[in-house]
């Protein structure tokens, strides 16, 4: 095996907005974020389909999963998303969601499998912190 | 002249300012420093600590201010502003199905609000059925679904549509709703010219910011023109376009962008309009504007003015328009939705007052206050029931509304007004280079803006450089406190099942030969350069849905898809 | 990051079956060569030699990305299995980046028959130019029978990239290209089609016009005496021309298959993996043994002397530092 120490491994991320709400002020503010904190931040746009973000997210083999949804229709998309992730055999892969979501949805989510919740005026440096993390324990668990 | 100080006076007070500067100032600040290494408001412009007549050397009262209901309009558009009519109270509403939102509509109007403003479900908004795959889980959430007349007709049962002035804000299916709406009017007897009300209909702010966006920027436009040119010889009430801030405001731009990018758009719509070889008097009084009223106080304020004086040159003096009315800047202004927390959601009422006094201080025609829990959810009657009553205080007791432009001649708001116009003119500058908004809009220019100041603004908050009450400063970890706000509570599933019902009940009952034409006629018409109003309406009829309608014109305008710009 | 014999050839053979899974996993392992296993590539040009690929490059703004989106649904039906690989600069401080070329051809997300994925560079050197070209082997291996490389900007990476196209298309559109100064720098040079895109604009004809006669001149466009580049007009928005452009594409590919140019073009694409992976291997060597060496270069550059026998030695050096070769 070719093995050469220099290169830090870059993790990748999917930045995806699902159902159909436009708002993606703070999807674009947290992609900007993990670029700037080195990662490989991959951007699906608004409208995705969960189809469409598990596609993406196995052909570009990423390492953390993040959906921002505004619409309020968020217990709804992120179950047919985390089946969706089920079907085609890739629920290691961790998700995390935020958006315009109520304290008492938390757990909820949760349960259905999200790893975690980010509510309105969560900090940005928490987000990419979190995400660091679940991006490691996912390639140290690949091992 | 109107010129408020002479030199010499001016000249005394500087040399006083200056020894007042190095000697009062510096003694005080010697003990105890400003609290910031710099104060700047939300368009990062730095404010001093003091303001005197020195700032506003060579102010001429005559050209800058003027009197409320002359030219350039900066104290206000009439004469007699709310001494003689309040603003109305016109609080955004609606969720669930067109039952929820009419019995909503009712108790807003029986707590006072003076004017109704529909919010529709994200179906509804981009134009697709309640059964539309993408609808799933998304039908009566964030607003009313109205795929059909039907629905329409259900959301005004028991109100008198010849009494109400109606907001819609709605936008690529601006055209169909409108056709639901006049139907439903005409149902209930209502002439044409005295259906009063308005169709946001403004594009090229989807693209910039709401991104509700169905077609590419030009058959949008085109569309959008047609609803305008149809409603100005048909519907003399109404308003067929409120020019929006609002959303480019709350994706993230600085005051003074919201500012210039409205205005810019302002100035795309009425050349195009010109371009139909319309008269700009014939259409510009029916344009009105929707503004953003965010936390930093003067700020907003300042903008307000600003923006009155920007558009009534702009139509004087660019489009040489020459009834007064087409000068004026008609506005409706909502409070900073993006201002409000998830954390200590009571703070929320204390945020949406002061926005509120900055509109009103402002001179808005018309406005809606946000209620505390909207970080959650669409608002609990409790939560809308303060929220307008917020209005009704401001105008009943604080005595704000009882002077006109109140804040005029002080030395800090003039020169805010100054600088925020200038900066905007700046912009405009910027984007007439580019080819008008339009271009601009198509090489990405506003949106590329739009994220820079939104990132700036996250690292600002996120560095402390700017506060959020609960969430960067005094936070208390209080979850329970917003575990127990009384959140609104519907059966959306339910809701959703009805509706799907309702829809396929009138596919199934409507007069299929009468309903295909109408639609090959409407297609036929889009490849054509048409005005597609009259198409609509009768699609509308002949009981075409809201899906159907914009599916077709799908066909022949494509869907819009974004390009990457972070 | 390491896999077994026996997995990879599970992996390879899932991947060949069409599991979108497995193939990003194994194009995971061709993006980053200090993870590949050694036998993958050899195990990949076994079965890869028949694919199209084509390199889409050209002016910012010009409608790529719709374009490319477009005519991978007129390539689908035409039955065939398309991969695009989406080519994003990353930022050279962080060494993060966005990859937002996606974006524009997400209705395709959902296509068994596309697959489509986004590289940055990486902050290594060349390494962009290597992880694609070892992506377009996978691909070619998996039976994807068109392979769409999309390119912004001109650089030497891309030059590289797009050497081992086997049809390269330049996109331009009206007023931007009235002065073909902008065609005349790198790849844009030398094109076999030429896309005139935003058809819909007031000065299409006469951009076409222009753009007509200097392919005729041979001021630009590829300098192979039988194909004289075509220029194709479309507006991706509207969906035009975009039946043209495929039927162009199939056109230039069966005329280098007549010539025999794909062999030479698979040949030259294979030589120059090897030599970039062998560049890659020296360029790591180099920066390990740099730091072994830190002390003396220090000394060297405070005092000025040796410089030149120090590279030499700083040369040699890293030659230490390169993996021993796999027995056969």
């Amino acid at each position: 095996m070719l093995s050469l120490q220099y290169t830090k491994y870059q993790y990748k991320v999917l930045v995806a907005k699902l159902g159909i709400d436009g708002h993606d002020r703070g999807a674009k503010v947290i992609a900007r974020a993990l670029k700037d904190a080195g990662f490989e931040v991959i951007y699906t746009g608004i409208r995705q389909t969960p189809e469409q973000i598990v596609s993406a997210a196995l052909q570009e083999d990423v390492d953390v999963i993040g959906v921002s949804i505004l619409s309020g229709a968020h217990i709804h998309h992120m179950n047919k998303l985390m089946e969706e992730l089920k079907n085609a055999g890739a629920e290691d892969i961790p998700v995390v969601v935020g958006g315009t979501i109520p304290v008492i949805d938390v757990d909820e989510l949760k349960k259905i499998g999200v790893k975690e919740v980010f509510l309105p005026g969560e900090s940005l440096n928490r987000i990419v912190d979190v995400v660091r993390r679940l991006a490691e324990e996912k390639k140290k668990a690949e091992k | 002249m109107g010129n408020l100080y002479d030199k010499k006076s001016l000249n005394e007070i500087k040399n006083s300012f200056e020894k007042w500067e190095k000697e009062t100032l510096q003694n005080w600040l010697n003990q105890v420093p400003e609290r910031e290494k710099e104060f700047t408001n939300l368009s990062n412009i730095p404010i001093k600590i003091l303001y005197t007549p020195a700032d506003l050397e060579d102010f001429d009262y005559n050209a800058k201010l003027g009197f409320p209901g002359n030219y350039p309009y900066t104290r206000g558009i009439h004469a007699t502003m709310y001494r003689a009519r309040l603003w109305t109270m016109r609080m955004f509403s609606g969720f669930g199905g067109p039952e929820e939102t009419n019995k909503r509509l009712k108790f807003l109007i029986e707590h006072g609000e003076t004017g109704l403003s529909l919010a529709f479900d994200y179906p509804t908004l981009i134009g697709i059925d309640p059964d539309d795959p993408m609808a799933e889980g998304e039908v009566g959430i964030v607003g009313v679904s109205v795929p059909t007349i039907e629905d329409m007709k259900i959301v005004f049962d028991g109100i008198n549509m010849g009494q109400v002035t109606t907001n819609m804000t709605i936008n690529p299916p601006a055209p169909v709703l409108l056709s639901f709406y006049v139907g439903v009017a005409e149902m209930q007897g209502v002439p044409y010219d005295k259906i009063g009300g308005t169709t946001q209909n403004d594009p090229l702010k989807e693209f910039i910011a709401q991104k509700s966006y169905v077609f590419p920027p030009e058959p949008a436009v085109r569309v959008s023109m047609d609803l305008i040119e149809w409603s100005v010889k048909n519907l003399p009430k109404w308003n067929p376009i409120s020019v929006s801030g609002y959303h480019i405001r709350e994706a993230g731009s600085t005051a003074v962008q919201e500012l210039a990018f409205t205005i810019a758009d302002g100035i795309e719509y009425v050349r195009q309009l010109i371009s139909r070889g319309l008269d700009v008097d014939e259409f510009a009084h029916r344009i009105s504007f929707f503004w953003d009223s965010h936390i930093n106080f003067f700020e907003e304020i300042a903008k307000f003015r600003a923006a009155r004086r920007m558009w009534a040159k702009i139509m004087k003096e660019w489009f040489h328009a020459k009834k007064e009315r087409s000068m004026w800047m008609r506005f409706h202004t909502q409070t900073a939705g993006v201002s409000l927390t998830a954390q200590q959601p009571w703070n929320n009422i204390i945020r949406t007052t002061i926005e509120a006094m900055a509109a009103v201080l402002g001179g808005t025609q018309s406005l809606h206050t946000n209620s505390f829990d909207e970080p959650f959810r669409v608002p609990s009657e409790f939560a809308a029931k303060i929220a307008l009553r917020t209005q009704q205080i401001i105008a009943y007791e604080s005595g704000i509304a009882d002077t006109i432009d109140p804040l005029a001649g002080s030395y800090y708001v003039e020169w805010l007004t100054d600088e925020i116009e200038e900066k905007a003119w700046n912009y405009i500058d910027r984007i007439e280079k580019l080819g008008g908004m339009l271009e601009a809009v198509k090489k990405g220019f506003p949106q590329r803006e739009l994220t820079e100041a939104s990132y700036n603004y996250q690292r600002q908050v996120e560095e402390k450089r700017k506060y959020i009450v609960g969430v960067n400063i005094f936070e208390d970890n209080q979850v329970d406190e917003i575990r127990n706000v009384p959140l609104l509570e519907f059966d959306q599933a339910e809701i959703e099942r009805r509706q799907i019902s309702r829809i396929r009940k009138i596919r199934s009952e409507r007069d299929k030969e009468l309903w295909e034409r109408s639609l090959n006629e409407l297609r036929k018409a889009a490849e054509k350069d048409v005005n597609l109003m009259p198409y609509i309406l009768q699609a509308a009829k002949a009981k075409a849905t809201l899906g159907e309608i914009i599916s077709a014109l799908k066909e022949v305008f494509g869907s819009y898809v974004e390009p990457p710009i972070y | 990051m390491s896999v077994s014999e026996l997995n990879l050839d599970e992996l390879l053979d899932k991947a060949s079956k069409g599991n979108l899974r497995s193939i990003g996993k194994i194009l995971s392992y061709l993006e980053n060569p200090y993870t590949m296993p050694e036998s993958l590539l050899e195990k990949l040009a076994k079965m890869a030699g028949k694919a199209h690929i084509i390199g889409v490059t050209g002016i910012p703004g010009s409608g790529k990305s719709t374009l490319i989106s477009r005519l991978i649904t007129s390539l689908r039906k035409r039955g065939y299995k398309v991969a695009v690989v989406a080519i994003d600069p990353s930022s050279p401080i962080s060494g993060g980046a966005l990859l937002g070329d996606r974006l524009r051809m997400q209705e395709h997300a959902t296509d068994p028959g596309v697959f489509i994925r986004s590289i940055s560079s990486k902050g290594l050197k060349g390494g962009l130019s290597l992880a694609a070209l070892t992506m377009i082997e996978a691909f070619d291996a998996f039976g994807y029978d068109k392979i769409i490389i999309e390119t912004v900007g001109v650089g030497q990476s891309e030059v590289d990239i797009m050497s081992v196209a086997n049809t390269i298309v330049v996109v331009t559109m009206p007023g931007a290209g009235d002065d073909i100064q902008a065609l005349k720098a790198g790849v844009m040079e030398i094109g076999d089609i030429y896309v005139l895109n935003k058809d819909d604009k007031e000065e299409a004809s006469k951009t076409y016009e222009y753009l007509s006669f200097a392919l005729e001149k041979g001021d630009i466009g590829s300098s192979d005496s039988n194909w004289i580049p075509r220029l194709i007009r479309t507006s991706a928005v509207m969906g035009k021309g975009i039946e043209d452009l495929t039927q162009a594409l199939e056109d230039h590919f069966n005329y280098i298959k007549e010539i025999g140019k794909t062999k030479d073009k698979l040949i030259s694409r294979r030589t120059s993996m090897i030599e970039m992976l062998a560049e890659q291997l020296l360029y790591e060597g180099l920066k390990l043994a740099s730091k072994e060496m830190d002390d003396e270069l220090r000394l060297s550059a405070e005092r000025g002397s040796h410089i030149f026998n120090n590279a030499i030695r700083l040369a040699k050096k890293s030659i230490d530092y390169l993996p021993e070769s796999r027995k056969d």
